[in-house]
């Protein structure tokens, strides 16, 4: 027992010291301009892109609730945070807007996260993923039409306070926090529902309560990664955050594995790197996520999917066999 | 207030409401027999639309032979999408079948973006018949027979799922499964034949609406799509009836709202409609609450 608890604390210290060694090669790359701005600015939308991957992960890989509107999250959060460095705590330092209107428009998408919840997650069925795609749609419609925030032409203006270090802290709080809810009794709870809503009802736990915290969860997070991208950007506008946009993250989930962290984090950094290095293919890009997506689908689950990929494997095997 | 203008509006929300019905009746009926939102619905609205713009403007097809052709391809892509995508995975979680209906309706609206890029094309004229006269105002052909065709359609349908022996079949997969499979029932030959009706339907639709409003793209049946499906859940996912009137009741007020609110937040109020229902009666207007059995 003792020994159990030396090793995890030692894992502990382990991951941490990874978490700082990490920072610091990038720092010191960075300084030493091997690192160029166009490469830093991957950096920064890859972690970006694991607070959005790794927070809707919870909703539909751990709860099992298919959600198709994250970029509307991220919208709100976005706006919200870039309204309140901008106009509400313009008069502030940066050091301290800045985290504030991080949060701000982490709460305000929890906030529209509850109106959705609440009536949506009290049901069962999958009302969650057609609401969740016309709430996305509903906001950006409504942000085309706020001229206090510009509308079509975007926002602009908005002080670029995102750098690395926060992006990449920010990225890590957030894979923790999932991790040690997951981890906990809480996340159990979640997961249980996954597994069997009317076992987990009877086992007592509350499930409508349990969908709607980690939906909420989520929809802080998205949130607080938009306001990393208002803040990098600079300038926003209601067309980055389509439908696309959501279905470019769920991509990321389903690659990664649903209800896997460290697949997610993974599938996150590639998909970002990887469609920046596959300029030339870029019109095919929405139509391979898409492919990735039933695919990915019918070879976890199909039996004759199964049996086809297992006879590839055999003849190949047989191939290496006969040379 | 003028009360013309008010009929006027009346009128056009009847026409874009008997759009969202049909189109909402294939939701219907696919959510009833095989309990899955099928996202790919709404691109089969666009296919549709796409058919009779190619059969005609491409191939200079006459207008009359290009209808029933494109009816039968959207059929075929129904049942297609079914056989390749949803049944294998008919015994998988819910969630999975989710992500391949998103990942069908994505790769269609990719696949015609491609093709067909996404410019905007025109669709031929369909309707050539004079408008109809009523007192002081006349009403546009296409308003009618839409209207009209939808109406039909429906009353058809209606017929059909109460009184053939394949109806029977259909309400007998909808409400058990497993039972109906005892009976005697093919459930693939089911559930094929929703499908084919449900794009069928769906083509009507994407015709009807792209005469109404006739520049197509790649991405007119994903917001048309989730409109007919609010639809159905207002009136009630998986009764027929239900579909006709959340059809009928969202098109009267998105038009009202366009003509006496404000035109750009029509679908905020839509959406909001939508949440109300769903705050005091989940089943939707029609729906009745059935306790869940173990």
């Amino acid at each position: 027992m003792k020994k159990l608890k030396e090793n995890k604390k030692l894992l502990i210290l382990a991951t941490l010291l990874g978490i700082i060694g990490v920072f610091a090669i990038i720092t010191v790359l960075t300084q030493q301009g091997i690192i160029n701005r166009y490469y830093s600015g991957i950096l920064l939308s890859t972690c970006i892109n694991i607070i959005l991957v790794v927070s809707l992960n919870l909703t539909t890989g751990f709860l099992g609730q298919l959600t198709l509107g994250h970029a509307g999250f991220m919208a709100v959060g976005a706006y919200a945070s870039a309204y309140c460095t901008k106009v509400v705590f313009a008069s502030l330092p940066a050091i301290v807007s800045f985290p504030l209107a991080l949060l701000v428009g982490g709460l305000l998408a929890l906030v529209f996260g509850v109106i959705i919840g609440v009536p949506t997650l009290r049901l069962r069925g999958d009302y969650l993923a057609i609401i969740t795609l016309a709430f996305g749609e509903v906001i950006r419609t409504i942000l085309l039409n706020l001229s206090f925030v510009g509308g079509a032409k975007g926002y602009s203006g908005i002080p670029r306070y995102s750098n690395f270090m926060w992006a990449y802290f920010l990225a890590v709080a957030t894979v923790i926090i999932i991790v040690m809810l997951i981890k906990s009794r809480h996340g159990r709870a979640i997961i249980s529902v996954r597994e069997d809503e009317i076992a987990a009802e009877a086992s007592g736990i509350n499930t409508s309560y349990y969908k709607i915290l980690a939906f909420i969860f989520a929809a802080f997070f998205a949130g607080v990664a938009g306001g990393l991208y208002a803040h990098y950007m600079g300038i926003i506008e209601p067309k980055a955050f389509t439908f696309n946009k959501s279905i470019e993250i769920l991509v990321m989930v389903v690659l990664g594995g649903m209800g896997n962290i460290k697949g997610a984090i993974v599938s996150a950094i590639v998909l970002t790197i990887l469609p920046e290095l596959l300029r030339s293919v870029s019109s095919y890009r929405t139509m391979i996520y898409a492919l990735v997506l039933i695919i990915m689908m019918l070879a976890k689950n199909s039996p004759a999917f199964k049996e086809i990929i297992r006879k590839i494997k055999n003849k190949i095997i047989k191939k290496e066999a006969q040379e | 207030m003028n009360i013309s203008q008010f009929f006027l509006q009346l009128i056009n929300g009847l026409n874009i409401g008997s759009i969202y019905a049909l189109v909402a009746l294939g939701y219907t009926m696919v959510y009833g027999i095989a309990k899955l939102i099928n996202f790919a619905h709404g691109e089969i609205i666009m296919v549709g639309s796409y058919t009779v713009f190619v059969c005609t403007t491409l191939m200079g097809m006459p207008i009359w032979l290009s209808i029933p052709v494109s009816i039968i391809v959207c059929a075929g892509l129904g049942i297609c999408i079914e056989k390749v995508a949803y049944k294998p995975l008919r015994n998988a979680s819910r969630i999975y079948l989710l992500i391949t209906a998103i990942g069908i309706s994505f790769f269609l609206q990719s696949l015609f973006q491609l093709i067909f890029t996404s410019n905007p094309k025109s669709f031929p004229t369909i309707i050539q018949l004079p408008p109809l006269t009523l007192g002081s105002f006349s009403i546009s052909a296409n308003y009618y027979l839409t209207f009209v065709v939808s109406v039909i359609l429906m009353i058809v349908l209606d017929r059909f799922v109460k009184l053939t022996k394949t109806g029977r079949a259909m309400r007998a997969v909808s409400e058990d499964q497993g039972a109906a499979q005892l009976m005697g029932i093919n459930i693939n030959k089911t559930i094929s034949i929703t499908f084919a009706i449900g794009s069928a339907l769906a083509a009507v639709a994407g015709i009807l609406y792209s005469s109404s409003y006739p520049l197509i793209n790649p991405f007119m049946g994903s917001t048309l799509g989730i409109k007919a499906f609010i639809a159905a859940v207002v009136g009630g996912i998986g009764i027929i009836p239900g579909a006709v009137l959340g059809g009928f009741i969202l098109g009267i007020i998105e038009s009202l709202t366009k003509a006496y609110i404000s035109s750009q937040m029509t679908d905020a109020i839509v959406f909001l409609v939508l949440i109300v229902v769903l705050v005091f009666k989940p089943a939707g207007l029609l729906g009745k609450n059935r306790k869940e059995k173990v």
